[in-house]
């Protein structure tokens, strides 16, 4: 009898396993149909009948891309003169790549260096106003960060900062998750260790310099690489504070390839394939901190 | 706190001190880029206010506007259909698959984690304009694949076509929406108290009674925090009808957060899109406190 059960249970859950490996390979379709496109000759991308296996494999799109526009490779402003320093002419999609690089690793930086001191702070200071302070972290978390839009492109635009990196990384890193899932990790600190720490007579910076930031180290990685991601593909803060060619993103460039070749699709992919794939490996590579990142954010819910 | 260990004022202040100093760098980011920015919104909801021109008081004016816009109402509907569709469906699937992967050996399950979260990774204008091409009129794979298989009988102009450009959306909002919540049900699964488990195997109980009876309570809270982020995420669904159908055809797939921005930006009417912005926010901030209010009696 119990034999039974369980064999009729296994069948289930066989059943179950091809079915959901079937359909990842379709949600794995589209990144793959990326990719291919990308190589696809532009009579095999313009005929009615697919090709799923490319029969010909030509770097014309790629070709197409970098050369599309140019930009300089980057340009320095001193502040309050006028003084630029540009550098060599280059593809402007290599531009875009150095932008979103520097975008995502300068938030990165930023929020993992604020939102540690802050979570650390959170968890371990009886500090006057830490609840209501904790509690507007989260209420604000549950709101919709994009309706505030409006607001924040007259705010950049009055701080002078339109159109420039900073008003896409600030925002990200006044997001307050970072702060939240720091303070998950921060509340595992034992008690002893900082009184120890006191009674040797270090100051508070030393405290959480020497005891607490090396135990939450593995909640920063987590945080590093989540913030990494999100802000790599946070298309839409992008697109409302950059516009000038030399300051887009990967994926403004790309949105804006689109608007302006819709029907070469070989060229778009060629672009899409240029924006996904370095994420993809970071994300390959970092994706044990990243699962830690989503899971302890959710852990109170 | 003064309980635990009676702390005198001296102490008190040095904490708060510390805590502040801590708290500082932090705090700037916080309240300049995002609760400035929430005050504004709420206080200019209350303004004509556009470019190069000094706001112009009107009080509820926009918020009245704005019951009797046509399009917003539209945007309205399509976001609440978006939302009823695709919340019940990304929680349900990404359950099932996480109750079937979760115990896999080795590889496998993680493997399969990773597959359904590429579409998130892979960034939303990559996903739109490869999504574009596969539903186009004439050289797009489902057309194809419909016309050969004889499902479909002429072409389809999906993503230009009133009956179909929604579902679109929706089908493509839920291939980028399920990789979060597998990735916390495979986890809180795993969580679950196996002794309970063991001890309910003993006592003869099936697999399926197995699962309500004891895993399915141990893990409301994840259930409850996936419909939180994933009714928040289908709310703001926006990439993908600016990058596919701009609203079109006929106003079928605006959402308000679209068309929040079709007026920032087109129309630089910022009041009025902020008036809007609000609404948007108190409909989701009502929607978050029904589902606690749910999950708090059961």
């Amino acid at each position: 009898m119990k034999t039974k059960q369980t064999k009729h249970v296994d069948v289930y859950k066989i059943i179950s396993v091809i079915i959901i490996a079937i359909l990842a390979f379709t949600f794995a379709f589209p990144l793959y149909w990326i990719i291919i496109g990308s190589f696809k000759t532009s009579a095999a991308i313009n005929s009615a009948t697919p090709q799923w296996w490319p029969e010909e494999w030509v770097l014309d799109n790629y070709r197409k891309l970098f050369s599309k526009q140019t930009a300089a490779l980057w340009d320095i402003s001193i502040p309050f003169t006028s003084a630029t320093f540009s550098g060599p002419t280059v593809p402007a999609a290599i531009r875009w790549l150095i932008n979103t690089v520097f975008m995502a690793v300068a938030a990165m930086l930023l929020t993992c260096a604020t939102s540690a001191m802050a979570g650390y702070a959170l968890a371990k200071k009886r500090f006057v106003g830490r609840t209501l302070l904790f509690s507007l972290i989260v209420c604000a978390m549950a709101l919709p960060k994009q309706v505030i839009l409006i607001p924040l492109l007259r705010e950049m635009a009055s701080l002078e900062l339109y159109n420039t990196i900073w008003a896409v990384i600030f925002p990200i890193v006044g997001w307050p998750f970072g702060v939240f899932l720091m303070k998950q990790f921060a509340e595992g600190i034992p008690g002893e260790m900082m009184e120890a720490a006191k009674i040797d007579g270090a100051g508070e910076w030393k405290t959480f310099y020497t005891i607490a930031l090396p135990l939450i180290k593995p909640g920063i990685g987590a945080l590093a690489i989540f913030t990494f991601i999100n802000s790599w593909n946070d298309y839409f803060m992008q697109l409302i504070m950059l516009t000038s060619t030399k300051n887009l993103t990967i994926s403004l460039g790309i949105a804006k390839l689109q608007a302006e070749n819709a029907t070469d699709f070989g060229l778009i992919m060629a672009g899409a394939a240029l924006a996904a794939i370095p994420i993809i490996i970071v994300f390959l590579i970092f994706q044990k901190y990243f699962t830690k990142g989503i899971t302890m954010g959710a852990v109170k819910g | 706190m003064a309980k635990q260990n009676p702390m005198s004022k001296a102490l008190v202040r040095r904490e708060t001190i510390a805590g502040y100093a801590f708290m500082l760098p932090s705090l700037i980011f916080f309240l300049g880029f995002v609760v400035y920015p929430m005050i504004q919104c709420v206080y200019t909801s209350f303004f004509d206010a556009t470019m190069n021109r000094e706001d112009i008081f009107i009080g509820l004016a926009n918020y009245k506007e704005l019951f009797q816009d046509k399009t917003f109402l539209g945007a309205l509907k399509n976001t609440v259909v978006i939302v009823i569709v695709s919340v019940p469906i990304t929680c349900i699937f990404s359950l099932w698959v996480s109750s079937v992967i979760y115990d896999l050996k080795g590889f496998a399950c993680s493997a399969f984690r990773c597959i359904f979260y590429l579409p998130v990774v892979t960034g939303s204008v990559a996903v739109a304009v490869v999504w574009k091409w596969m539903f186009n009129n004439y050289y797009g794979i489902f057309n194809y694949i419909g016309t050969s298989t004889g499902l479909i009988e002429q072409n389809i102009n999906w993503l230009g076509d009133e009956r179909f450009a929604l579902g679109c959306i929706i089908l493509i909002l839920l291939t980028t929406s399920v990789g979060q919540p597998i990735v916390l049900y495979v986890s809180a699964l795993n969580n679950v108290d196996q002794s309970l488990v063991e001890a309910a195997e003993v006592d003869g109980a099936t697999k399926f009674q197995c699962f309500w009876k004891i895993k399915w309570p141990q893990i409301m809270p994840t259930t409850l925090y996936i419909l939180v982020i994933t009714t928040i995420n289908s709310f703001q669904c926006f990439a993908l009808i600016q990058l596919l159908t701009s609203g079109g055809p006929n106003h079928s797939t605006d959402t308000i957060m679209y068309y929040i921005y079709y007026n920032a930006f087109k129309l630089y009417r910022y009041g009025y899109g902020n008036a809007m912005g609000v609404v948007l926010a108190i409909m989701i901030a009502l929607l978050s406190a029904l589902q606690f209010k749910m999950a708090e009696s059961k």
